[in-house]
């Protein structure tokens, strides 16, 4: 089904759940302000629901818009509905209070990497059939595979169906987890040059905290990089204190992080934080077997234990105990 | 004088996070029984291996240490039943993601020593004494420590 489709499945639902009050909010998108772009929208009146729109650009996680308490119906692609498992899991959320309208994804387009693609065209408007985007703006118009184009998170997606669903709208798409080719490329390097790497992407941040706000699972009440007693990390531009931050933010999302790249996608710098977050679901996948947000029923690998779990790294100066 | 000659003379700084059960008790045995070990650790007493959040690690390092250990009870020994075996996942995914980001490589330890383990715990020093003392002192970032 074509993205005009589903558009329009969408807004029906939407309007039929919110006039039989089972949901007080329908958590969307709807057309951004500039092309190629899709922006999270709240519907409450369905008399609204034909803004609802979806096509290759509603990339945000609308999990992050869920708030504990509200009858939700949400529509979700497979990493919002990650999210949503990790919420429930965590208690955030009451499964029974959000409506998941499950949408299956092949990808979300990333706007950049069609402006690398094709550098002299300012779009000033995007068609899309089956997966191909035709781009306006240029002397000709240009076509494009959404294939082509995807976030990095999109090309690495390992649930592109929703995991958990009540109202599935649209066909189930081949499921295509690559693992982390990603994560071993990165770690192929020296380890002066992976330090380089990192230095150089910390040395973006403007800790504006927009990955934290787009993060899904960024749900702590009072977060430590805000806390002034104790002070965890400094405010401040200070790469020690960037690289704290980044460092502990990443190890908070340890097991609960569901690699929707929201963060990368909200950094106006272009900080790939992915180097800190894959890593420890590539991590967490090997040694615990577990990866959030894929099993409803698994708890979280951080809140459980084993006494059979790896201690390789643990030091034995060669005595072992009596 | 060459880079070992050097780091021969240097006393690297270590920073040791003890298990108030074990750990720290074993560190006491070692002091009991007049066992010799470098003078290189600061110790930190904490209550539990699952007390110490990775944050701690991290301040340790910005505050000049060139090298830190964690150091709690034996699996199946912890006085708070299961507090070693929580912070054995945590402590994975951190020794990992930082040696990951070229981090403190070879800097940061983790072991289990128990109250009995005087003999153990002069070794564990001798040997992460050692491995920093490789290593030089660690680099800090322009701007040093808070």
């Amino acid at each position: 089904m074509n993205g005009a489709g589903l558009s329009s499945r969408i807004a029906e639902t939407a309007a039929r759940l919110l006039s039989e009050g089972r949901a007080e909010v329908v958590i969307g998108f709807e057309q951004g302000s500039i092309p190629m772009r899709a922006t999270p929208c709240l519907i409450t009146d369905p008399a609204d629901a034909g803004r609802l729109i979806w096509n290759a650009f509603c990339s945000n996680n609308l999990a992050r818009y869920l708030v504990p308490g509200r009858k939700s119906a949400i529509v979700a692609k497979g990493c919002d509905s990650r999210a949503i498992v990790e919420l429930v899991k965590e208690r955030r959320l009451k499964r029974e209070d959000v409506v998941v309208i499950g949408v299956p994804c092949r990808g979300m387009a990333d706007p950049s990497a069609i402006a690398r693609r094709f550098p002299g065209i300012c779009v000033s408007s995007v068609d899309e059939t089956d997966g191909m985007l035709t781009l306006y703006g240029g002397p000709e118009p240009v076509s494009v595979p959404v294939s082509e184009v995807l976030h990095a998170s999109c090309r690495l997606c390992a649930a592109r169906n929703p995991v958990i669903c009540d109202i599935p709208l649209g066909d189930p798409v081949v499921e295509n987890d690559p693992g982390f080719p990603d994560v071993e490329a990165f770690a192929a390097l020296p380890a002066d040059e992976r330090r380089a790497r990192v230095e150089a992407e910390m040395s973006k941040c403007l800790r504006c905290y927009a990955c934290r706000n787009a993060c899904p699972l960024c749900t702590c009440e009072s977060c430590f990089a805000d806390s002034s007693q104790p002070q965890w990390v400094a405010r401040g531009t200070h790469p020690e204190d960037v690289l704290a931050f980044h460092v502990m933010r990443a190890m908070h999302l340890a097991g609960r992080c569901v690699e929707c790249g929201a963060c990368v996608r909200a950094c106006p710098t272009g900080v790939d934080l992915s180097i800190f977050n894959r890593r420890l679901a590539a991590d967490v996948a090997e040694l615990f077997g577990s990866r959030a947000g894929l099993d409803e029923n698994a708890p979280q690998p951080l809140a459980a234990y084993s006494m059979d779990d790896s201690q390789d790294f643990i030091l034995d100066p060669g005595r072992k105990p009596e | 004088m060459t880079d070992t000659d050097k780091n021969a003379a240097w006393e690297p700084r270590i920073v040791a996070f003890l298990c108030n059960w074990c750990s720290y008790a074993g560190a006491d045995s070692a002091g009991v029984g007049r066992m010799q070990y470098p003078a290189s650790v600061r110790v930190i007493r904490v209550p539990c291996a699952g007390r110490i959040n990775p944050f701690f690690i991290l301040s340790a390092f910005r505050r000049g240490a060139d090298g830190v250990l964690v150091s709690g009870c034996h699996p199946g020994d912890c006085h708070y039943i299961s507090g070693n075996l929580g912070a054995r996942r945590k402590f994975a995914l951190l020794g990992r993601l930082l040696g990951h980001l070229g981090l403190e490589e070879g800097r940061l330890h983790f072991t289990w020593v128990s109250a009995s383990e005087g003999v153990r715990f002069a070794e564990v020093i001798e040997t992460v004494t050692a491995k920093v003392r490789e290593l030089g002192p660690a680099r800090r970032s322009a701007g040093g420590g808070r």
